[in-house]
């Protein structure tokens, strides 16, 4: 078949945004009513804009204030500040309230941290794909007001004045990325002490621990004192926030003349007088509580990952079940307030970066991850009617955001399981299947207790953490497969000509395979110190300038200890580096040590030359080395082993490294879409891989070396014992037609309880055929609503660009399903 | 311990008996069906197979061939079968498994490892082991073999077989198998003769055996429109089978399609799909009726 694409035609986002209303009618969800119906509606079609309302209300306030209050209180008022003067925006039909922006769909920008440019904005108000509108006005406001102040000060340029050279060097060859340079480390999700507590209850938390400060002798006393005053100060801004909301909805209500609107915007009042300043009576003010929760902590700071409500279905089941039982909540009602906060929750993009490629990473997706199911802090199934309520509202209503996953521990029922295939088989991409009685083990291993790992779950894409009292930070991906490129070139980047590495030797006077492998590991140890050594370097930096003193609330024990979300105030506290191209590197290994040191099909300076030559008159080589060499993925022991050693060594650099905060990295294998961009950065590989094309994801085999299908990919990678890592990641791609009837359901079902009786931690499915994905390169416009999922999240397929379709299509095909 | 020359191992097979399974492909096979997918299955001796999109004109192939037997042309490598001793060395050599081998010779314990790595998906899922080919059954003596090692691993086994053996050993084999599924082709013997090239008659009258012992099956059903996709036909296998004594009563009803042609011309033999059509719904769906009529489930697929 010809692999060969067209340009795909310029695709205004919002277009594309799965509005597939005309498209495909007979799949249009009867779950949706007209209310959610014209709600979903506004949201897909409403273009992506930024908004410089919250730099403009900051820009004034720093000015004003900056030198006046210790930075935590000066975050604190800058956030009381956004809060009080931000435009807000209640939408007609609306149950749920609440933007970050001005109106759905627009994002603003956090200049403290990034600035963007004049010409960051004119890129991106006109690239291609994953596009922001701003108008020209406001650009000229930006120059005008916003980007002269910032110059100099905000976190990214603090960051870069200070990294050495060596990091520097590493980091431009891609070695890995770096986080932190663009937003806020997050990666938090809360339990359930919000549905309890309301913000007054905070508030009375925080006054008794500053009764409490002993300044005579806590020399830390003082600064705990400003921590706690910024956390009161922020509870009073969300508050606030909550206020104006309700005093809009009743000046609504009296301008309404139709009776029944009026009683929902006088109910809306209602619910926003009470949450959050006061813990939540009712499923609707259960729903608004965590709602106005997470736009407190994303207005504040642009953390990654937004923010996650966690086992939503678990926190929400004891409200639907009592006002079930009292008939004052209907299952049609719930299900129709959950669309709604459904609805919100894709109004709200990702914040755009700066210095802007559009390589790194491109998504609209703010990696919102609910999870469902799994089990409970009692270790109870966790699976309820709520649960089940989701799972159709995901497949009615087929939007980007929010992701969302299925949790299956050996207790949840096989309907449950079932009824998520179901949904898995629509192709939208999710939900992803996670292994509660693996990630439990990992978090106990990392020094959990057993109810916080319990009350865990993931987040983001699959790390895992301890829900509501865990800073886990992601700190930056590591391109394992270009750090064995390094070493094949003795420390120097062949792409750029660079030192990027350590001096390890010239791979042609290597001996034997474990001298080879020997100079690998002096690489990745030397890369991951620098990587370390950084990462610790910018946690303080946002320790000092760009405390979260909302977030901090919400996370036991920021208050008890006094302490912030970034310095140490959390229960837990731990970062991760999250390693790509397990199957890549591996492949590598193997077509060294067979064909080099083992076989002698060929010599080192061959292999060397043919890549040094991205393979250019070299195609019988690559073809051999293709079809004639044990790769990762097909439960054979030769190429398996080479990856645990792998592992072990990357756990080994990785694994106990101290953070800031007395506590340790962890690694995780996950790559969201990095490993693209790490492919990139890399000329080709001994294991055929081409230049520039894309490395391996997560722990899944390379692309196409897999051909024993899935039950062979599972037992390969369930050699690796997950339980030592922060999260796995598996994409397994199957044909629709192969899923059609009940008892295809029941084998896609016992193939995920297969995986996770051996120990797997995830497994993601994309359910696509090749010849649909052609079809939909040559008429986007007639695919609008084809959803892919790819290494950790999901995005439409006109959305990604070229290198990212043809990914999708290169995935290796389950032709036995 | 003996040797079986096998064509194919398929592992995570959900088509070949319940949950989900490892089949193993015995190569050889007493029938000649002309529509027949997996035609290297047909002849008991290794075949070489060539895939001419595969081939890059490495030409390796014909530097190692002892036998001078092989050429380039400027389409595609040429085989002299005069002059081919099918020893193998081609494959070996090249590049992009454009030429491979079909059947390999493997002994018990090698296919007993691989039948026991995929154990835990058989425990998971209700699975286990399917023997298909092929003929399993002209392969017997190391099938027993298989059978009892499967048996004291309490492994599921199910036999896949076109039934066309001598009964004493269809009664040795069910001693030892959970299920059979069993080919039902033509229930008019000229046109089993036509089509497969022999008689239904040994196949029928072991299917009354099976019935006879109890020994439980599933039958498939390969529906071709232009052969056996008629309505007398499908009435006559329904009534057949309406009055055996059977647990299951499940008919697995596999639509025609003519994707064996590619794997013909790898094996450089012609195929005639002349007449053979894929059925239309509406035959599939009268096919379900007719049996349900006689009180028989029949589904699409394995």
């Amino acid at each position: 078949m010809n692999t060969k694409q067209s340009i795909v035609a310029p695709q205004r986002a919002a277009n594309t945004e799965g509005n597939y209303y005309n498209v495909k009618s007979e799949r249009s969800n009867p779950g949706m009513n007209d209310r959610i119906q014209r709600l979903r509606q506004l949201s897909v079609e409403t273009e992506p804009s930024l908004s410089i309302e919250r730099a403009l209300i900051e820009t004034e306030f720093y000015k004003e204030n900056y030198g006046k209050y210790s930075i935590p209180v000066l975050r604190a008022l800058n956030y009381l500040e956004i809060c009080k003067k931000k435009t807000i925006y209640l939408g007609e039909g609306e149950l749920i309230v609440g933007e970050r922006g001005p109106k759905p769909k627009a994002v603003p920008t956090f200049p403290e941290l990034t600035c963007h440019s004049v010409e960051d904005l004119h890129v991106l108000n006109t690239r291609e794909l994953q596009r922001y509108t701003i108008s020209q006005e406001d650009i000229d406001t930006y120059e005008r007001e916003v980007i002269p102040y910032w110059e100099g000060r905000t976190q990214r340029e603090r960051i870069f004045n200070h990294v050495p050279e060596e990091w520097k060097a590493a980091y431009e060859a891609g070695l890995f990325t770096e986080f932190m340079e663009q937003r806020a480390p997050g990666h938090t999700t809360l339990d359930g002490k919000i549905y309890k507590m309301g913000l007054n209850d905070f508030k009375a938390r925080i006054a008794e621990e500053i009764d409490r400060l002993d300044f005579m002798n806590d020399v830390e006393a003082t600064d705990k004192l400003e921590q706690l005053k910024a956390m009161d100060i922020s509870c009073d801004a969300t508050i606030l926030f909550a206020q104006r909301y309700a005093e809009m909805a009743e000046k609504l209500a009296q301008k309404e003349s139709n009776e029944k609107r009026k009683a929902e915007l006088l109910k809306i009042a209602e619910v926003c007088r009470w949450v959050p300043a006061n813990a939540p009576r009712t499923f609707w003010e259960a729903i608004q509580m965590y709602w106005f929760v997470h736009l407190g902590t994303v207005t504040e700071l642009n953390g990654w990952d937004a923010m996650n409500p966690g086992h939503f279905d678990q926190h929400l089941a004891p409200f639907y079940e009592k006002e079930l039982a009292d008939e004052t909540l209907s299952r049609e009602e719930a299900k129709e307030l959950l669309s709604c906060f459904w609805i919100k929750v894709n109004n709200h993009p990702a914040p755009p970066k700066v210095g802007i490629t559009a390589r790194e990473s491109g998504t609209y997706n703010d990696f919102t991850n609910i999870n469902i199911g799994g089990v409970r802090a009692n270790g109870l199934d966790g699976v309820n009617e709520v649960s089940y309520i989701m799972l159709e509202i995901i497949e009615d209503l087929h939007i980007l955001q929010p992701g969302s996953s299925i949790h299956i521990s050996s207790k949840t029922p096989d309907r449950f399981l079932k009824e998520g295939c179901k949904v898995i088989r629509q192709g939208h991409g999710y939900p992803s299947v996670f292994n509660p009685d693996i990630y439990i083990q990992e978090l106990l291993r990392q020094g959990k207790s057993l109810k916080d790992a319990r009350e865990g779950g993931c987040s983001g894409c699959i790390e895992v953490g301890a829900f509501g009292k865990e800073a886990y930070l992601l700190t930056g991906y590591l391109n394992v497969p270009k750090i064995l490129e390094v070493t094949l070139n003795n420390g120097i980047d062949p792409v750029t000509g660079k030192k990027a590495g350590i001096a390890s030797g010239d791979p042609r006077d290597f001996k034997s395979y474990e001298e080879l492998y020997e100079a690998f590991v002096r690489q990745l140890n030397f890369v991951v110190d620098q990587k370390v050594r950084v990462s610790n370097y910018i946690d303080q930096m946002f320790a000092k300038y760009a405390p979260a003193p909302f977030l901090s609330v919400v996370i036991d024990d920021c208050i008890s200890k006094g302490k912030d979300y970034y310095n140490g105030g959390p229960r837990y506290n731990t970062n991760y580096i999250q390693c790509t191209g397990l199957g890549t590197v591996t492949d590598s290994l193997s077509v060294l040590k067979h064909h080099v040191f083992e076989k002698k099909t060929f010599s080192m300076e061959k292999i060397l030359d043919a890549v040094s030559k991205d393979f250019n008159g070299e195609e019988i080589l690559r073809q051999t080395i293709i079809n004639n060499t044990p790769f990762f993925g097909n439960d054979d022991p030769y190429a398996d082993n080479i990856a645990l050693g792998v592992y072990a060594d990357l756990l080994k650099a990785i694994d106990g490294k101290p953070n800031t905060k007395g506590e340790q990295f962890y690694l995780n294998m996950l790559s969201t879409t990095c490993h693209v961009y790490f492919g990139k950065v890399m000329g080709a590989t001994p294991n055929g891989r081409l230049a520039g094309k894309s490395i391996s994801d997560g722990t899944s085999p390379s692309h196409g070396a897999d051909t024993h299908g899935p039950s062979a990919v599972v037992k390969s990678l369930t050699k690796l014992d997950h339980t030592m890592s922060g999260g796995t990641l598996l994409n397994l791609r199957f044909l629709p037609s192969l899923l059609k009837r009940d008892q295809d359901i029941a084998k896609l079902s016992q193939l995920i309880r297969s995986y996770f009786a051996l120990g797997g931690h995830h497994v993601q499915f994309n359910i696509v055929d090749t010849a649909t994905l052609y079809a939909a390169q040559q008429n986007p416009e007639d695919y609008k609503d084809l959803l892919v999922r790819m290494a950790g999240y999901s995005d439409y397929f006109n959305d990604m660009n070229a290198d990212l379709q043809q990914e999708v299509i290169d995935r290796t095909e389950n032709e036995s399903f | 311990m003996s040797n079986s020359l096998i064509f194919d191992i398929k592992r995570y097979a959900i088509n070949d008996g319940p949950g989900i399974r490892l089949t193993i492909f015995f190569k050889g096979c007493p029938l000649n069906c002309k529509w027949c997918h997996n035609p290297e299955s047909i002849s008991p001796q290794t075949q070489k197979m060539y895939a001419k999109q595969k081939c890059i004109g490495a030409q390796a192939c014909i530097d190692v061939c002892p036998e001078n037997a092989l050429s380039l042309t400027p389409d595609s490598i040429i085989t002299d079968w005069n002059l081919c001793t099918v020893c193998g060395k081609c494959a070996e050599a090249c590049p992009t498994k454009a030429i491979e081998m079909s059947g390999q010779q493997m002994d018990i314990d090698q296919l007993i490892k691989t039948i026991e790595s995929e154990s835990l998906f058989f425990d998971q899922s209700g699975g286990g082991v399917t023997f298909s080919g092929g003929e399993p059954l002209m392969h017997y003596k190391t099938l027993l073999q298989l059978l009892d090692e499967c048996g004291k691993r309490h492994i599921h086994r199910v036999v896949d077989t076109s039934l066309f053996s001598r009964s004493e050993i269809v009664k040795q084999v069910a001693e030892k198998t959970e299920l059979f599924l069993v080919d039902l082709k033509h229930m008019n013997d000229e046109k089993h003769k036509k089509y497969t090239g022999v008689s239904n008659q040994l196949i029928l009258e072991n299917i009354r055996l099976l019935s006879d012992i109890n020994s439980d099956f599933w039958i498939r059903i390969p529906l071709i429109d232009g052969v056996n996709a008629d309505e007398e036909n499908i009435k006559k296998s329904a009534e057949f089978l309406s009055k055996l004594n059977w647990q299951s009563k499940l008919v697995n009803l596999l639509p025609y399609h003519d994707i064996g042609r590619n794997k013909h011309l790898k094996l450089g033999s012609s195929y005639n799909g002349d007449g053979m059509k894929e059925p239309a719904q509406q035959i599939i769906e009268r096919s379900i009726r007719i049996f349900s009529d006689f009180g028989i489930q029949a589904i699409v697929g394995g």
